[in-house]
Order: C-alpha cells, then structure tokens, then sequence
C-alpha cells in the first residue's frame, strides 16, 4: 500500500510545523529557565562579593581614612581650626558616602546592583581603571578578553582537535603499543597546567634561557604588527605548552574510551559484518550518533576558556581576565568582580541555550520530551 | 561486599593500580611519622619562624643535591663558647677573662654569612667584649668591641666598616687568602685554622659570657632553607598530612553529599527534585576558584574554610545530573519495589538500597578527585592565599615564586615541593585509572 504523493508531501510538512512549534516551546522553556538561573547566580554572587553588607563598613572606614589623611596632608587647610577640619572632614566623607551610596541600605542596593548587571550596566570600577585610562568596568573586562581568549582558545583548540583525532584512531588499533603508553601517561594530568607552567619556565627560560618567563609582549613593544605578533607567539608557547601537556593525555584517553565503547555497539558491528568501508563505519556509525557528547564537550570547552586561568594567568603574568579578577578582589573593587561574574555567568548561560537547542536539532527525542 | 573485595583483589593484576598503592603508602606512612615526629602545635611554632631559627643558614640547598653533584659547599659551623680555651685575669673589682674559638675551616667556597651570638650574665655594670679574628697565617683583624646587655647579636657580616676595610664583605673576606685585595680576582679561601678571639671585661663578681660563632654554611639537611632560615624540611613534611586530609575530606565530603542528594531528589521525585535540580544549575554558573579567591581575600584564609567552601560549592555539582541518570533505573528495579513491599522506610531505601548500587562506580572518581583539590589547595597557596599559620606545599611555593627562586637558582626551593605534589597526583591518578577498569566492567571488556 502506498500514498498518494500529495499526502505524504502534507505528513512532512505537517512534521515539520510540529517540529517547529515544539523546537519553539522547547527554546522558550529553557531560556524562561536559564534567565532566572542566572539571575539567582548573579545574585549570590552580589551577596557574597559584598560579604552581606560586611564590605560596606570596610568601605566606610577607608573612605574615613583616605579623606582624613587627604585634608591633613592638604598646606591648604594647615591653619585650620580642629572642630572645623573635623567639620570638612566629616563633609567630604558624606560626599563619598553619597557618591558610593553607601547610606542605604545593603539589601536595597544588592537588587539595584542586580537589575544594573543583568542590563549589563556594569558601572564605574571603585580604584581599578583599564590601561587606556577608562574607569567604565565594561571597558576593563573587555580590554583583557582577547589576551585570555588569544590564550586559551588556541590551547584549547589545539587539545581538542588533536585528541579527537589521535583518539579515534587510537580506539581502531586498541591494545597497540601506542595505545598503552597513551593508557599509562593518562595519570599525569591529575597535575594541572600551572605546575607544568613552572617547569616550563624553569627550563625554557632560566636553564636554557631561549624563552620568555612571562608577560604577553616584550618590553618595549616591537614595531610592526609582524614583529609584535612574533613575540606575543613567542610568549604565548610555553603557557600553550603547558595547558596542552596538563590535558591532552586524559583528553585522548576519555574520548579513546567513549569511541570504543561506541565502536561495540550492535550495529556497529553490524556494519562491519555487511563489509562497508572503515572510513564510512568511522563517519556514519561512530561520528554521527556521538555527535552530540562531542558537541556537549566541545561547549563546554568553550565555557573553561573563561574560568579556572587565574592561576595560570598569574604564573605565566598574563594580562588576561583571570590576573584581572585577581586584582580586582586584591584591591576590593566590587563593581569588577560582580563584572566579571556577570559576563562569565552569561556566557555560560549563552553556551547552555546553544547547547540545548543544538541538542533538540541533533536528536529528535529531547524535543518530543518538551511536549509531553 | 563479595563484589568489593572481587574487585580489590582484581587490583593486583594492574601494575600501575600497585606503584598508585605505594606512592599512597608511602605518603600515609610519611603523614603518620610527621605527626608523631613533630607535634601540631611544634609545627605551627616552627613555621612561624623567628629566633628558633638563628642558627641556620638562609637559602642553603640541600646538601644531598651538593654532594651527588660532586660539590663541596660548606656546611653550617656552631662554635660554642662551651668547649672553648679560657684564660682569666682577675684585676681590682672585676675581671678579664680571653675566650678563644677556633675553627677548621677546609672547604672551597666560602660561607655564608657569619654570626656572633653573645649572651652576658652580670650584676649591675655590662660586660664589654673586644673581638679579634685571626687567621690560619697569623694575621689578627679586631672586629670592634662592644657592651652586651643581655643577648645581643652581632651581625659580623654586615659590619660596613670591616667590609671597607677588608675589600670584601667579611664572611669573605675574613677567610680570604691574602695578596690581590684589589677586587679583580676572585678571592680564594685560606683552609686552616681560625680563631675568634674574645677579650671580656667584666665588673663584678658574679658575671660570665657566653659566646656561640656561627659560620653559615651553604648547604643545610635534606631539604634546605628558605629566606627566613626555616628548615623547608618542616614544611614539606607537614604539608603530607594536611595535603592528605584536604584532599580526602573535600573528596568525601563532595562525591558523599552529592550522591545522597542525587538519591533523594530521585527517590522522591516531585518539587524536591525540582529544587535540587534548579540549585544544581544556579551552582553550575558559579564559577568555583573566582568565589574562592574572594573568600580567601574577603573573609578568611584559613584552610578548613576554605575547606567547607569547597564542600559547600561541592554539593550540587554537574555530578548531581550524572548520578540521577545512574539512579533513575534503579529506582524502578524490582528489588527496591520489593523493599517499598515489605515497608522499608524512605531512607532506607536511598542509603541501603539505591545508594550502594553506585558506588562501585563512583569510587574511581573519588579516588581520582582527591588529587584535584591537592592541587586546589597549592593553587590557593600560589595566590597567596594559602593557610596564614600552617606549613603547606603551596605555600613554599608560593614564599619560593615571592622570592624569585627560579630566577636566583634555588631550584630545591620550587622542585622538592612540586615533586611531592606531583607524587600525590601520580599515586592517586594511577590508582584511580586502574580501579576504573575494574569497576567499570564495560571498559575492561576491550
């Protein structure tokens, strides 16, 4: 039995429009979902940047103490009588007070802090400036992105291609010598890529100095863009090198594991009994119906770009977002913490969406789910 | 249980689960004698530094390093008044008594630094001391002269005056072998014997002196000093067990707390669920070092709040989402609607029924996991954050980066406790990987 051409032409179009309206509500849920996640992340993260409030009374006795030594030190108001320095010092106190809004209450302003950064208003940095000299917290973060992103995505990039690769070659020739050793080295990532740094630079820069220990450009910066390319790649190895060491072997070792576990599937082998070709086995039976964990893995990758390079950062002294952040609690700025957290929380959140409907497109069963 | 100790004896037939076994071993072992060897709070004191620490060189290398590398650095020399020649003058009221110490001095390089620590006892009027330094070759240097009230220091290397005068500064210069003073060759140390000649005059009846030469040497113990003259032996020996205990708590108090909430939130399924779910979500934004690196800076450095901040944080990990996919089978299998027949309480059910079906697979994790916050700690310590009191690896690392160790070529400084670091991470990584494969039987069948 079989239907007219025209009905079957309506069934799909009728999939398709159901497809579609379920894709739809699938999106709307999540993003519904992830705003508010972001907004209670967001919001914690206020509250404990702030210590509940408790910063506020730090805050106060600096402000206290700057303005104080500022108008003693001041030849201005030398012959100044007591009560009437007391009078100005208290003044100008009150200002800053107003300035920082630090009469109000604390839990007033954490939901005014909170309606600011999720509108991305991030605000005025208290001490911290970007060093074209802007004090705008949006202008500080976004002039340290390209070093963390120049950084971490070509490391980043470079691991997760390799091992991919090596791994699905290595899941075909299990039990080879290669694949033993690659076994046995696995353990050596329980080091993280700060600890290969100082090795790194121990030997590369101080043993046998060819290498810089640091920095992201020489000092001063070369003329000419290819020149000062060549010396940020210079800089830029040894932090690579350790990332790439610190990773790579548990890298090809889980993804070695899920290709096998994936190349003993029934109808793995099923198409191997029909005698196709390795290499459409490799890309239709393997790739296809993992694409989704790779995928997953590859997000979240992204998502590491932005965290966890504080260390790093400091040891290889690389002024990206992670020294950054590292300075702003240094010096106690809130409004660059809470920034940082901000976009950092964003962009997680941005990744989670793309992954969740990449997911929905990529396997028709998660958004029949959103129906039901 | 017959299934565990299945497994446990699968682990001999993985060399690696073995060398994990004793690298572990020999880390417990060392935790253990540390404890005994050196009392917590003898510990803290230690590290805190200060004068227990006066008579040790600063920044010596290990003198095991020195040796295998066919060096002959000189090792620190204490010469005590105790033993030494003394010749007394009694005159009208008072007192003057010549204490003579004397050294060999055989090594090629020179020391360190030299100390005199003097401590005077007297009835009303101080003591005054007159030193003289004589050579090997009869040479007599005066050193100056001075009243000791009490206990004094004389810091012999940084008398300006005597470096003028001898072109070099005085640890040198003193065991110089004499000739070209004028700078341009590098001077060579005379070996023999040296004195320290002290002339004290004491008033009184009741006085003495008690005088103690420290020739610093350059190479000190097993594990060298730092810049505060502390034995770093101290530190790497104390940084075992709270490395160990970190690492093990904040292990188990994650994968623990995770995996029974995991339970209950699919055990009773509904809002619970929900709320564990959505938590779980908020946490995942979080980013965990950053909030630490506040707390650390905000509130405390002490190591056992960070500690329940990285448990607290630990709580509603992405691991949550992997173990309910794990325990959503199991929540329908027939044995727990069995136990729910026979009138099993709710928490016995998740603890004794749902609970232990898992855990052979979550016990890999958890033993990969403690080298993880091993590191976290030393990470934190890097930053500067680390324990304010307590002697730790990170923290010598952190005093060595402070310090610019690599950059002066104290390399023990920075390798010793990156090796033990290292060793850890080996230990618990190797075992961990081999104890997956045999928990996890559907990688073991490749």
């Amino acid at each position: 039995m079989s239907l007219p051409g025209g009905t079957e032409a309506m069934v799909t179009q009728r999939g398709f429009w159901r497809d579609l309206r379920s894709m739809l509500l699938f999106s709307g849920k999540r993003l519904l979902a992830l705003f508010l996640t972001v907004l209670v992340g967001v919001y914690l993260t206020i509250y404990i940047a702030n210590m509940g409030g408790q910063v506020d009374e730090l805050r106060m006795v600096q402000i206290r103490s700057d303005v104080a030594e500022a108008v003693r030190a001041d030849p201005a108001f030398m012959d100044m009588p007591a009560a009437e320095r007391n009078a100005l010092i208290e003044e100008r106190v009150q200002l800053d007070v107003e300035r920082l809004r630090l009469d109000q209450p604390f839990i007033l302003r954490s939901f005014d802090y909170l309606r600011q950064a999720i509108t991305l208003n991030l605000g005025r940095a208290e001490q911290m400036h970007s060093d074209a000299g802007s004090r705008q917290v949006y202008d500080i973060i976004v002039e340290r992105l390209p070093a963390t992103l120049l950084l971490f995505g070509t490391a980043n990039l470079l691991v997760f291609i390799t091992s991919v690769m090596i791994a699905l070659a290595l899941s075909r020739r299990y039990g080879s010598m290669v694949d033993r050793s690659v076994i046995a080295l696995a353990p050596s990532s329980a080091a993280p890529a700060w600890f290969y740094g100082i090795f790194l630079i121990l030997i590369f820069a101080f043993l046998v100095p060819v290498l810089p220990a640091g920095g992201m450009v020489q000092v001063p910066p070369p003329e000419g863009s290819l020149a000062y390319a060549g010396s940020v790649l210079r800089h830029m190895l040894l932090p690579v090198v350790a990332m790439y060491l610190s990773s790579i072997f548990i890298s090809i070792y889980s993804w070695r594991t899920f290709f096998l576990i994936h190349s003993s599937e029934d109808y793995v082998e099923m198409a191997r009994v029909k005698g196709l070709p390795d290499n459409l086995i490799q890309r239709r039976y393997i790739l296809r119906p993992t694409l989704s964990p790779i995928i997953t893995n590859f997000a979240l990758m992204l998502i590491g770009l932005w965290s966890g390079a504080i260390i790093l950062e400091q040891v290889f002294n690389w002024p990206g977002l992670g020294t950054l952040l590292f300075e702003a609690i240094g010096h106690r700025d809130t409004p660059v913490i809470i920034g940082s957290v901000v976009i950092f929380a964003y962009l997680l959140a941005i990744t989670v969406f793309l992954l969740d409907i990449l997911y929905a497109v990529l396997d028709p069963r998660v958004r029949m789910e959103s129906i039901k | 249980m017959k299934r565990w100790l299945q497994g446990l004896a699968q682990v001999r037939r993985y060399p690696s689960a073995i060398a994990g076994m004793a690298l572990i071993l020999a880390l417990v072992v060392l935790s253990i004698y540390t404890v005994f060897a050196i009392p917590y709070s003898q510990a803290l004191d230690l590290w805190r530094g200060g004068e227990t620490w006066r008579m040790h060189p600063v920044n010596a290398r290990p003198a095991w390093a020195d040796r295998l590398t066919g060096g002959d650095l000189p090792r620190t020399q204490v010469i005590s008044s105790d033993g030494a020649e003394v010749e007394d003058n009694p005159f009208e009221g008072g007192m003057q008594r010549r204490l003579t110490l004397s050294f060999d001095y055989n090594q090629a390089a020179f020391p360190s630094e030299l100390n005199l620590f003097l401590s005077a006892r007297f009835e009303d009027r101080e003591p005054y001391v007159r030193m003289l330094w004589r050579t090997p070759d009869g040479r007599e240097i005066p050193l100056g002269g001075r009243r000791v009230g009490g206990t004094e220091r004389v810091s012999i290397s940084q008398d300006w005056g005597l470096e003028r005068r001898l072109g070099h500064v005085p640890h040198v210069g003193l065991l110089a072998r004499p000739g070209n003073d004028h700078g341009d060759a590098r001077p060579e140390v005379l070996a023999g014997r040296y004195e320290l000649v002290l002339d004290a005059v004491f008033f009184g009846e009741d006085a003495s002196l008690d005088a103690d030469l420290v020739v610093y040497g350059r190479v000190h113990g097993i594990a060298g000093t730092d810049h505060r003259r502390r034995d770093l032996m101290v530190a790497l020996m104390w940084g075992t067990p709270i490395a160990l205990a970190f690492g093990l708590l904040a292990a188990v108090g994650t994968t623990v707390t995770t995996l029974v909430i995991a339970a209950v939130g699919v055990w009773y399924r509904g809002w619970v669920d929900a709320v564990i779910q959505r938590l779980t979500e908020v946490n995942i934004i979080l980013p965990l070092l950053p909030i630490l690196v506040m707390v650390g800076t905000l509130y405390s450095t002490s190591i056992w709040v960070m500690l329940g901040v990285v448990i607290a944080l630990g709580i509603f990990s992405a691991g949550i989402k992997t173990y309910r996919a794990m325990l959503l089978p199991i929540r329908e299998a027939p044995y727990v609607e069995a136990a729910k027949a026979y009138g099993a309480s709710n928490a016995r059910i998740i603890l004794r029924y749902m609970i232990p079906r898992i855990l052979p697979v979550l016990i890999p994790t958890f033993v990969t996991l403690i080298p993880t916050f091993v590191f976290l700690e030393a990470s934190l310590a890097l930053l500067g954050l680390g324990d304010p009191v307590l002697p730790t690896w990170g923290k010598v690392m952190n005093d060595a980066q402070a310090q610019s160790a690599l950059y002066h070529g104290f390399y023990y400084w920075v390798l010793a406790p990156a090796a033990l670091l290292m060793v850890t991470g080996l230990g618990f990584a190797m075992l961990g990987f081999a104890l997956d494969r045999i928990f996890n039987p559907r990688l073991r069948s490749m």
